[in-house]
């Protein structure tokens, strides 16, 4: 076919026109071969400036052609879109970027314009290999997975099955609920946390569109968006929840205490047990690790108290496959271990405790029902400091970023403190107070005026115990003072980081995360709840530090995007894939190796690229020999072309 | 497929130049060609991001952009020196971050492969290079090419595998 391919300069009004001399770049390609319109426009992505080229497609009858502008990330689908109106295959237009990889970082005009000419020719030698591609369609399973059931994971689900949709709703622990079933009032408004968690919690088991499945992992994923197959281990289930009458009968036999994980340790638990009163799925649950049962010569007291005969020692394991669509994560974040504040006395003195475990303090569903009193010797703490940015903005010993809820937290504990301790004194020690968000500041003002909370800007340097006391060695860096305060208690505000595990989950669903471990977003700004990979969505505080409001916006954003992908009948896959060259392919099996993605078989002694699985990523053009393997639109020719060119 | 360990810092072609760089003589004015391949996901994001901040750099290196530093045959090296580079440069993803899971991986085993081979061939090794840029990283990008052009003044036009018309 004769080459008829065009070419059209942006000036992107003084970008790219103040260092590169786009009318010479439009006229040298003039004379390339097979160009057949060559011009330079001040705003090609303008309305007149699409218009210009979706003319210039017709009236020079193009095959190809180059828009020689910005970086393809901005306007290739503009482009693409403008190429198909002009009845010119999407596929057949190239962008080749002298903004950002030219006119913006060199000064020199003529080397900026000579740099210019070498990207928009390659690209132009490029075009002229192009193939027409349409996008491989590919049918949807509209059925999604929620990793991690707290608040966010939740809220994406009833979000899901309100479009109709079904859900499987994976959650590691025995109940759903997450962080937030600890908290003991929300700020700022302090709205009983359980209060406005537990209706959702009911929502979730009596929807029979969601297939909860608690004590249970992703184990592996294979597929891609739209039709993953996931594959979900669920710990055994000694005690079956369709049996268990909540009796309570097994916990007074069980002989095993450990501490309890709701209570975040400051209370014991049985091996037998049930998380909380209100737990879903309402059933007691048997600690596997704690029990000693699984061994029947040691103990098996609980199967012999249980009338309806609901414990059965003997089951195991099961690892069940879902086929599902898209994928939301919201595996949520665990607070910066106290063990790393030695200075604190984390971990070392009882009545030094982290933000949750003083959530469990002030919680009625809490071990002392509400009253705030040291774990030590049961005392009513009458002065109390809070130490914030524990963990967090320390770049050199512990988190560098900033958790962004304690500052809010805190006001919340020290308002909660002087509600239950009127004659108390509460001390908090901040850096600088970060109050964002509606009605937050006035919170904050209101613990300062109404509950008389005294701030202190300075950090702590040291927390240890003397006479009975706490005492609190730190600075008032606004008063330019040291203090030292005899404290009874001291909550430590600490960093959140993301839940154990995280790193498991990102490697099992091949998502990224970032420098500081959390799940990383596809574009920070642009793409906040997406993650890298298709079709797999981010929610709640596994991507950052959040707070409730913020997360359940997210959650509700990451359905909203599954929702709008599972509308669809079928989804465009990117028919930019490998293609074999039989005649040249011997049958060495490198491509098979190398493809991350199994797209690659033999098939009758050739290697067969199953489309609908490769992510033409090249993988196995660099590994073959013979050269007998292509990505449609970047074959080793049009590579080559395009080293010619700039070469030339 | 098995994970290499994670880079050292010797493997990364960026920090190794002190033996070159110690030959380095003034008053060169020799402006080296380069072909430089950029991962689409990273390096050449990376690439828009020094544009994006408007970091001036040298204008020797023309980009390339490919779907990711594991899709690099051998033969596009060969061919760029061929058809006359000064040098070439392939800039991937860190290792453990390939948009692909592990492309950056084969790329890394067969082109140190490649720079052997080079090395064999009689052309200095040092004229091809690897580098792992992120699309955070505007400014090594920046760097990265820099080094390379003073690195490649030094080291004067290739002649050894230009095909002489």
């Amino acid at each position: 076919m004769t080459k008829r391919t065009g070419v059209f300069v942006c000036h992107c009004g003084k970008n790219i026109a103040a260092t590169v001399d786009v009318k010479k770049v439009a006229q040298e390609l003039a004379e390339d071969d097979g160009v057949v319109f060559s011009e330079d426009y001040v705003y090609m992505c303008s309305d007149p400036g699409q218009t210009a080229v979706i003319d210039a497609i017709k009236d020079n009858d193009l095959n190809g052609m180059v828009i020689s502008c910005c970086s393809p990330t901005l306007h290739e689908k503009t482009f693409r879109d403008a190429s198909e109106l002009g009845d010119l295959n999407a596929f057949q237009c190239e962008i080749a970027n002298i903004r950002e990889q030219c006119a913006w970082v060199h000064n020199d005009m003529e080397v900026a314009t000579e740099k210019a000419l070498k990207i928009t020719r390659a690209s132009v030698r490029r075009v002229q290999h192009n193939q027409a591609l349409e996008p491989i369609g590919v049918p949807v399973t509209r059925r999604a997975l929620v990793v991690g059931a707290g608040i966010a994971g939740i809220q994406a689900a009833l979000d899901l099955t309100d479009a109709g949709l079904d859900v499987v709703l994976v959650e590691k622990q025995a109940t759903i609920g997450g962080n937030m079933l600890k908290l003991s009032e929300t700020f700022p408004t302090l709205d009983c946390s359980q209060c406005i968690l537990s209706p959702k919690m009911v929502s979730v088991s009596k929807n029979s569109k969601i297939k909860l499945m608690t004590e249970s992992e992703v184990e592996s994923i294979s597929g891609f968006v739209g039709n993953f197959k996931v594959k979900i281990k669920k710990k055994a289930e000694f005690v079956d929840p369709e049996l268990c009458k909540l009796c309570d009968d097994c916990t007074p036999v069980c002989p095993v205490a450990v501490p309890n994980e709701y209570d975040v340790g400051l209370t014991n638990r049985r091996a037998i047990h049930i998380p909380f009163a209100q737990a879903i799925p309402a059933s007691f649950t048997l600690d596997e690790e704690a029990c000693l049962g699984l061994d029947p010569v040691v103990c098996g007291k609980c199967e012999e108290v249980c009338d309806v005969g609901a414990i059965d020692y003997d089951k195991k394991p099961t690892v069940t496959e879902e086929e599902i669509g898209a994928i939301v994560v919201s595996t949520g974040f665990d607070l910066y271990g106290m063990e790393h504040m030695g200075e604190f006395g984390g971990g070392r003195y009882p009545d030094v405790l982290d933000g949750l475990q003083f959530e469990r303090l002030c919680s009625a569903s809490g071990a002392t029902e509400g009253h705030i009193m040291r774990p030590s010797d049961h005392k009513v703490p009458k002065e109390i400091v809070f130490i914030q940015c524990s963990g967090s903005r320390d770049p050199e010993n512990h988190c560098a970023y900033c958790s962004k809820i304690c500052c809010m937290y805190t006001a919340k504990h020290a308002t909660l403190y002087k509600h239950h301790v009127p004659d108390g004194q509460a001390y908090i020690f901040y850096i600088d107070i970060r109050s964002g968000g509606k009605g937050y500041e006035e919170f904050v003002q209101r613990s300062m005026e109404n509950d008389g909370v005294i701030y202190l800007r300075g950090r702590v340097s040291r927390v240890y115990e003397k006479d009975g006391k706490l005492k609190v060695m730190g600075v008032d860096t606004l008063a330019g003072r040291n203090i030292e305060i005899d404290a009874d208690m001291v909550v430590l505000a600490q960093a959140m980081e993301p839940s154990k595990g995280t790193a498991e989950i990102a490697k099992i669903l091949k998502i990224g995360r970032d420098k500081d471990g959390f799940l990383a977003e596809a574009h920070p700004k642009l793409k906040p709840v997406e993650s890298v990979t298709a079709g797999i969505y981010l929610a709640g505080a596994a991507q950052g530090p959040k707070d409730i409001p913020e997360t359940v916006s997210q959650a509700g954003a990451a359905a909203s995007k599954v929702i709008a992908l599972l509308s669809k009948d079928q989804l465009a896959h990117s028919p930019t894939v490998a293609k074999v060259r039989d005649p040249w392919c011997t049958g060495c099996e490198m491509c098979v190796d190398a493809c991350p993605y199994d797209a690659i078989a033999l098939v009758d002694g050739k290697a067969h690229v199953n489309e609908v699985l490769c992510e033409g990523c090249g993988s196995c053009v660099g590994v073959c020999v013979r050269a007998a393997i292509d990505v449609k639109n970047v074959t080793q020719l049009q590579v080559h072309e395009m080293i010619s060119a700039i070469m030339a | 497929m098995s994970n290499p360990s994670k880079v050292t810092k010797a493997e990364d072609d960026t920090q190794g130049r002190a033996s070159v760089a110690g030959a380095r003589k003034p008053g060169a004015t020799f402006e080296p060609r380069i072909v430089a391949f950029l991962c689409k996901w990273c390096s050449s994001a990376g690439s828009d991001l020094a544009g994006v901040s408007r970091i001036q750099y040298s204008a020797n290196a023309t980009p390339i952009t490919i779907p990711c530093s594991g899709s690099v045959s051998p033969m596009y090296i060969l061919s760029a020196f061929n058809k006359g580079a000064d040098g070439v440069l392939i800039s991937g993803c860190h290792p453990g971050d390939c948009h692909y899971m592990e492309g950056n991986y084969l790329a890394r085993r067969k082109l140190y492969l490649v720079k052997e081979l080079l090395q064999f061939i009689g052309l200095e090794s040092e004229r091809f290079r690897m580098s792992w840029v992120s699309a955070a990283e505007g400014a090594k990008f920046a760097e990265v090419v820099d080094e390379f052009v003073e690195d490649l003044r030094v080291l004067g036009p290739q002649n050894r595998l230009k095909a002489k018309r």
